[in-house]
């Protein structure tokens, strides 16, 4: 299992629209994702847990990811959020 | 509801999203009344309890999807969107997956574990400190709502069922019941949540159902089936209205349906007086889902884009590609008719939370509109860039408020000139030659219009402002807004100075602001020499129907002889007296 920390960069957070992109990129991945803000965790392939996550813009998010294609992951992730969605 | 007060001509206030006016019985319409049993089931009957589930999340997929298309065909693809996130909820993990393997493992009823599953989430996304995030729980709610009712059989009790003629009063509206109403039957709405952007205003608007929402505790004061009265023009609910308010807003509703369905007729003729005088006659907007409005009013131009609302409720600044994306939209939809686009006018009684520094003892004399931006060039550089892109793509023009002296307006335009010399260099699209004005809404600034007009393209008068610098009145104060006067003499010697400055400079002078759509002002400021009015696009009919009836002549009479009476009072008779000669109708029982 391998985690990094990553911060929401897009203004407007994880509103709908970026939770469902990160839903689907996460979805390509064997590997178990789960986000965690401030303790409260949340599988990176559900649009409602995401969601649940409220992360406004500079949120730290902990990304863990567990399987075969772990590390693959975590670099999709973080690419994703760094381009903040495409939103500006 | 036992608590019930007396209530005779009980009026609530909300915010006026949708004008009209509706008076009917109230349907109390509540959501939140569905409960969810706690069951416990047999290891043999969980197959069936897991297909059950699926088949109301099928049906409910179902559901939306003809939803959804409906919503694209009527309402356009950017609304419709609202139900894609709805449906991909369908498929979640959380909600559809855990739902199953909890029947299995739990042993209970399918509603309570999806609900308790729901619940999670909505929960969470509540405690956001973000009214944006809190939003988004309205959504999952409808769904869960949705789903529940396919899975316990229940026909749904939403608008669309409603069969008589009522006005819905519900805690809020979700998009899908806003998308549900039927014109038919649904006479208006009011709803004690939600603001003027929430996705029901917007949609009540489109679809011009008289509606108002924010009014807090309406659900509980309103009892179901008694008659209540909708004001979608004012904002306001009355409650328990006696014979005399009835007849009273019957009146109001006669003249406001006479003058929606007169309308159509007038939307396409030109606003020309007898003597064939064009005017233009402009709407003032706030959001750009408002220029469908100001067309279908027959309005030839957008007078004034306010462009605060952008700034409102959040606590970041609009970046440039979201104010960018606002301003165009305008400026296409109203192609090849002129945008006057204001920049922020915040402080007074408007603040961005991001900009909100200190408090000021007298706002409305301080830390305002022109003069924050040119305090902060660097947030004033985004939105000019914004609207400067934006005016490559259709007829736009700028105009600064607040302005109260020539060095202000200097310091704009080098900031302005600055953002354009930037844009140029990018090889960014901009209209290298769009005009450039200035508000005049400060005493100040009418007495040097003559210098002013010599470095602007044109003038608005802002008359809300100007009135109330001019006077010292504070109009929102209750103790002096009877001193707040449109028609004092010292007012309308300003605008005049105003007008005369502009033909001295041979730029155009236009007018924004209340007193423009006051039928008794239009003969008085056609007398004047104004060519351009701007207002809300409701007033736009109205005033176009008075210019349609005079003459030139005859308005320049009215206004040299209204200028010299010495009192408001005397003013106002005169003018009553001349417009109640030309159009009896015009002259109703709240201009008086």
């Amino acid at each position: 299992m391998i985690e990094k920390t990553i911060t929401v960069q897009n203004k407007l957070g994880l509103h709908a629209r970026p939770a469902a992109l990160v839903v689907s990129e996460a979805g390509r991945f064997y590997a178990e994702i789960n986000l965690n803000k401030d303790g409260l965790e949340v599988n990176a392939k559900s649009i409602m847990g995401v969601m649940m996550l409220a992360a406004e813009m500079g949120s730290q998010i902990l990304i863990t990811a567990d399987g075969q294609d772990e590390e693959m992951a975590i670099q999709a992730l973080e690419v994703l959020f760094a381009s903040k969605f495409d939103e500006e | 509801m036992g608590k019930k007060l007396t209530k005779k001509n009980l009026v609530l206030d909300g915010v006026a999203v949708s004008p009209g006016i509706a008076i009917g019985l109230a349907f109390l319409l509540h959501h939140d009344e569905l409960q969810v049993e706690e069951e416990e089931i047999l290891p043999d009957q969980v197959a069936s309890e897991v297909e059950k589930f699926k088949r109301a999340v099928q049906q409910t997929k179902e559901e939306l999807r003809s939803i959804r298309r409906r919503v694209s065909r009527d309402m356009g693809e950017e609304q419709a969107r609202i139900f894609d996130v709805q449906l991909l909820m369908l498929d979640d993990v959380m909600a559809f997956d855990e739902t199953i393997s909890a029947i299995q493992d739990r042993k209970r009823n399918a509603e309570f574990l999806f609900w308790e599953n729901l619940n999670t989430a909505i929960a969470a996304i509540e405690a956001s400190d973000h009214a944006f995030f809190r939003e988004r729980a309205a959504d999952i709610k409808d769904l869960g709502r949705r789903v529940l009712h396919n899975l316990l059989g229940i026909k749904h009790l939403t608008i669309s069922g409603i069969r008589s003629e009522v006005v819905v009063v519900s805690p809020d509206l979700s998009p899908t019941d806003t998308i549900m109403m039927h014109r038919k039957n649904i006479l208006g709405f009011a709803t004690d949540m939600g603001g003027r952007t929430s996705h029901a205003a917007i949609m009540a608007r489109s679809l011009e159902i008289p509606s108002v929402v924010g009014l807090r505790d309406a659900t509980s004061r309103v009892e179901h089936g008694e008659t209540i009265i909708l004001d979608g023009n004012k904002g306001t609910l009355v409650i328990a209205p006696d014979e005399k308010l009835l007849e009273h807003y019957r009146a109001e509703q006669r003249k406001y349906l006479q003058w929606s369905s007169d309308l159509a007729a007038l939307r396409d003729l030109p606003a020309h007086t007898l003597d064939h005088q064009a005017i233009q006659l402009h709407a003032n907007i706030e959001f750009p889902d408002e220029t469908d409005s100001a067309l279908s009013h027959g309005a030839t131009g957008i007078g004034l884009y306010r462009t605060e609302f952008l700034y409102l409720s959040r606590t970041d600044l609009p970046g440039e590609e979201e104010q960018f994306k606002a301003y165009k939209s305008v400026a296409e939809k109203m192609i090849p008719n002129p945008v006057t686009i204001r920049t922020f006018d915040l402080g007074g009684d408007k603040f961005s939370m991001y900009l909100k520094g200190y408090t000021e003892a007298n706002p409305f004399l301080g830390q305002r509109a022109i003069r924050l931006c040119l305090q902060h060039p660097d947030i004033f550089k985004v939105q000019l860039a914004a609207i400067l892109r934006a005016s490559a793509a259709g007829n736009m023009k700028i105009i600064f408020p607040m302005i109260s002296g020539i060095e202000q307006l200097r310091q704009a335009k080098e900031i302005l000139g600055s953002v354009q010399e930037d844009l140029r260099a990018r090889g960014v699209p901009i209209d290298p030659d769009i005009p450039v004005g200035v508000m005049i809404e400060i005493p100040s600034a009418v007495l040097v219009a003559d210098s002013l007009a010599r470095e602007v393209d044109f003038f608005s008068i802002g008359t809300n402002d100007l009135i109330q610098y001019t006077l010292a009145v504070d109009r929102g104060n209750e103790q002096v807004a009877e001193l707040f006067d449109a028609f004092h003499p010292a007012v309308l010697k300003l605008i005049k100075q105003v007008v005369e400055a502009g033909q001295r400079a041979q730029i155009p002078v236009a007018i924004c602001g209340e007193m423009c759509a006051e039928p008794m002002a239009t003969v008085l400021l056609l007398g004047l020499g104004f060519d351009e009015f701007s207002m809300s696009s409701v007033s736009i009919p109205q005033i176009k129907k008075i210019i349609r009836s005079v003459n030139m002549e005859e308005a320049r009479a009215v206004a040299l002889h209204a200028i010299e009476l010495e009192t408001g009072r005397q003013i106002k008779a005169y003018l009553k007296e001349q417009i109640g000669n030309l159009h009896p109708d015009f002259l109703t029982a709240d201009m008086t």
